[in-house]
């Protein structure tokens, strides 16, 4: 086994060689690297066969006996106009018609969408906001970005007040903030960063609460699992891995590494056994938890640009997919096929949320805008 | 992340530089002879070691540990074998880092400082970016490409005022350049963890109980679900987005007098559900009360708020708890089992965040397996569903295109300062 403390840092080959001609430290570090690198593979390759000798059935398979959907209408019910610049994120208040959205040019607002009202608008010290986050109280939104940090902005009562007075630093990454979420209260931000770390965080405070460590490279997104006993959650990465960690460890507790690109969203299925994953690799694909394998992939030839975001229905039948190319696609968990296909926006579709009661979608795009869509049967 | 001392740390550290660094008592500097350039204001290793050793008289292997220190978090930094952080006690070469580049002024490094450096480096010379700066250079030429030209003529312009320099005004910025930068982005961090941690991954992972496939998946979707999705079915009276009307919402909010059948139901789905809903929560308490097993919940309750509430409340919160629910004696005792509780009661000794963690699930799942199941075949519930609204659904009008009012609704902290307000007044008359 290996000296972890002394990989931690990579410090230990960064000492100087006993003959002072070797023109490089390199050599120490390329040589152990690609050894630690193959025992990896073998493990993983073992690991692969191990999960394949219990799959026995396929979803589509199992779901065979389920009734077909019929057609679908989506619409856009609602179009927020007001960010100069694109956006980059948004999220629901728990309320079911607020949401709050982010976007390049610095600028974070919060909507009462079903009037289209601006009921708050700050702006971030920083440009590319990539990150937003509602509370569940509904009483302050956090937000962060190329500032490396995450903020949080108690909401005020007087439409006069500066928002940015009452700004608490909460969050500190060494690289840009990609995503944030609270967790069960007010009081615990959890973080992703293209530090290639996730971080769990004390609002009050700001202090540190647990790190969690094993990408190896920039993590793109999370989300928190809708667990009975709480304290786990996934994140995904531009190492085309997704990982499920345990908030109270840090330990990485589940890993699976199929997409062939970025995974730039995951999303928890309603009942917390398995998530979805969107990715630059144009595909969505399925995990499940106790199968502890991938057990769909929704993609298409037609679909060659990448996911941005993905988000399920209430009930996990469906899976919104966001892309790259303009366009929502929509698809049947359980047969794999795609049953609705939507032009609406002008531009990259960058984030996308179910409302917290299913009523309705959300959509944030290059474009400028966000709009909420309905989708009948 | 990358080497960096706390903030008290720091300003000890560069207290120290500074007085190195005194006219009167601090290091001889020399000149130092780098191939066939000389650069000013060097210093030896040994000369470090020494003045170490008369500054705060301590012996040469402190001397070497504490000179290890500043060579390691970068006010001092090497000129021979720059890579190599640590302090010889030899001849070798050493300079003051710049207080511009020192780590503590400068944090954290920027994304974008660190692509204009590399795209220096790039310019400067073909194939003198090592590896793991190649892969960084191309990582960030996709993540932040839209200011790649910004990037790129920074570098420019930086490189073009740097030639203006004496040759060895150049080497010296672009020695505290490049020391900067091996702390700041140490070579093979990410790439050796990631390694590591993913090779302890993969042995957990080997080891785990996995579940057949047709099992997980066979009870994957349930059609329960299916009739509460808005999507899929509909909702009552009428779809807020779709009709303009907030009825819905009006008739689903956290506390009503008579909930709707849907949400009456869906109680039933799992004792999660239950819990979740603040009214489902609050008429499994009225059972339970029945039952004189309230404590249960209350204490349920009192666990997630310390696992969920503010670091600085969690002390007093945890004593509340040992003595209103384990204390011997104690108003709503819980029954533990002994194991458990004995464990719990040495944890709280030392209370953190999850001390009560695992008698809040044995709690739990003595609420799920026990009362849960029978709260659901109780009249309580029962007269519950019965007398749920099932509301009517919106004929569709006879105008389509006819647009209601959109009302505003009082926002979530318009709520909590009239809630506050309300109780203000009560205290204020009781």
């Amino acid at each position: 086994s290996c000296d972890f403390a002394a990989f931690t840092f990579g410090q230990k080959y960064m000492r100087s060689p006993l003959s002072p001609e070797m023109a490089t430290q390199e050599v120490p570090l390329n040589e152990t690297l690609a050894h630690l690198k193959t025992e990896s593979e073998t493990l993983k390759l073992k690991l692969e066969e191990e999960r394949a000798k219990l799959h026995d059935v396929e979803l589509h398979q199992v779901a065979e006996k389920v009734e077909g959907l019929g057609q679908f209408v989506m619409k856009t019910r609602r179009t927020l106009k007001g960010h100069g610049n694109k956006v980059l994120c948004m999220d629901w208040c728990k309320d079911k018609r607020r949401i709050v959205s982010s976007s390049q040019d610095g600028k974070v607002i919060v909507w009462d969408a079903f009037t289209t009202n601006k009921e708050h608008a700050v702006t971030m010290p920083c440009t590319w906001v990539m990150a937003c986050a509602y509370a569940p109280s509904g009483c302050a939104v956090a937000c962060g970005g190329l500032d490396n940090k995450c903020s949080v902005y108690p909401l005020s009562l007087d439409k006069n007040e500066n928002l940015a007075a009452k700004k608490k630093s909460v969050a500190m990454h060494t690289n840009y903030l990609s995503a944030c979420s609270f967790t069960n209260s007010d009081m615990q931000i959890l973080t992703s960063s293209g530090d290639g770390t996730c971080a769990l965080w004390d609002v009050e405070s700001g202090q540190l609460l647990q790190s969690f460590h094993g990408h190896a490279a920039d993590v793109l997104c999370l989300d928190l699992a809708p667990s009975e006993t709480g304290n786990t959650f996934v994140s995904g990465g531009c190492d085309k891995k997704a990982n499920v960690w345990d908030m109270r460890s840090g330990q990485c507790i589940q890993s699976f590494e199929t997409h062939e690109s970025d995974i730039n969203s995951v999303r928890y299925y309603p009942s917390g056994d398995a998530f979805a994953s969107g990715s630059d690799d144009a595909t969505c694909r399925l995990y499940d938890l106790r199968a502890d394998r991938e057990v769909a992939i929704y993609s298409k030839e037609s679909i060659i640009f990448g996911v941005s975001s993905v988000d399920f229905s209430l009930s996990g039948r469906l899976l919104f997919g966001g892309y790259n190319d303009y366009t929502i696609n929509v698809w049947d968990v359980l047969k794999g096929t795609r049953v609705s296909i939507l032009f609406g926006h002008e531009n990259r579709v960058s984030t996308l949320r179910v409302s917290p009661d299913g009523t309705a979608f959300c959509t944030g795009s290059w474009d400028h805008t966000l709009r909420v869509w309905i989708l009948m049967c | 992340s990358a080497v960096r001392p706390n903030p008290k740390e720091g300003r000890k550290m560069e207290k120290m530089i500074v007085a190195m660094q005194d006219p009167d008592m601090g290091m001889k500097l020399r000149n130092q002879r780098l191939l066939i350039t000389v650069i000013p204001h060097a210093m030896t290793g040994h000369d470090i070691i020494i003045w170490l050793i008369h500054k705060y008289s301590v012996c040469e292997e402190e001397a070497l540990h504490l000179g290890g220190m500043l060579v390691k978090y970068g006010y001092i930094y090497p000129l021979k074998e720059p890579r190599s952080l640590v302090l010889q006690p030899d001849e070798s070469p050493y300079r003051f880092q710049t207080p511009y580049f020192w780590t503590s002024t400068r944090w954290p490094a920027s994304e974008l400082d660190y692509a204009i450096y590399l795209a220096k480096k790039n310019i400067r010379k073909q194939g003198e970016l090592m590896e793991y700066e190649k892969e960084r250079y191309s990582l960030l030429h996709k993540k932040i490409n839209h200011t790649w030209d910004f990037v790129v003529m920074q570098a420019r312009e930086q490189l073009r005022a740097s030639k203006q320099r004496r040759k060895a005004d150049r080497i010296v910025l672009e020695c505290q350049e490049q020391a900067y930068w091996l702390i700041n982005r140490p070579p093979g961090f990410l790439l050796f963890s990631s390694v590591v941690l993913q090779i302890e991954v993969h042995r957990r992972a080997l080891g785990r109980n996995r579940v057949k496939s047709s099992i997980c998946l066979e009870g994957f979707y349930s059609e329960q679900y299916q009739n509460h999705d808005p999507i899929m079915q509909g909702c009552l009276p009428s779809n807020p987005w779709i009709s303009d009307d907030t009825a819905h919402w009006t008739m689903n909010t956290e506390m009503v007098p008579v909930p709707t059948r849907l949400r009456v139901e869906r109680w039933s789905f799992s004792f999660m559900e239950l819990l979740n809903d603040a009214m489902g929560r609050q008429e499994f308490m009225l059972y339970l009360e029945k039952e004189f097993s309230a404590e249960n919940l209350y204490f349920w309750q009192a666990c997630e708020e310390i696992r969920h509430g503010e670091s600085s409340k969690i002390v007093e919160k945890v004593e509340e708890v040992y003595k209103n629910f384990l204390a011997p004696g104690a108003a709503r005792w819980v029954n533990i089992d002994s194991k458990t509780m004995d464990k719990t009661l040495e944890g709280i000794k030392q209370p953190h965040r999850f001390v009560l963690d695992d008698a809040q699930m044995h709690i739990y799942f003595l609420m799920k397996k026990d009362s849960y199941p029978r709260y659901l075949k109780s009249d309580l519930y029962k007269n519950m569903l019965a007398k749920a609204i099932v509301p009517q659904e919106t004929k569709k009008s006879v105008f389509p295109f006819m647009r209601r009012q959109r009302h505003s609704s009082p926002s979530p902290a318009q709520a909590v300062a009239q809630a506050t307000e309300e109780e203000g007044r009560h205290k204020g008359a009781g």
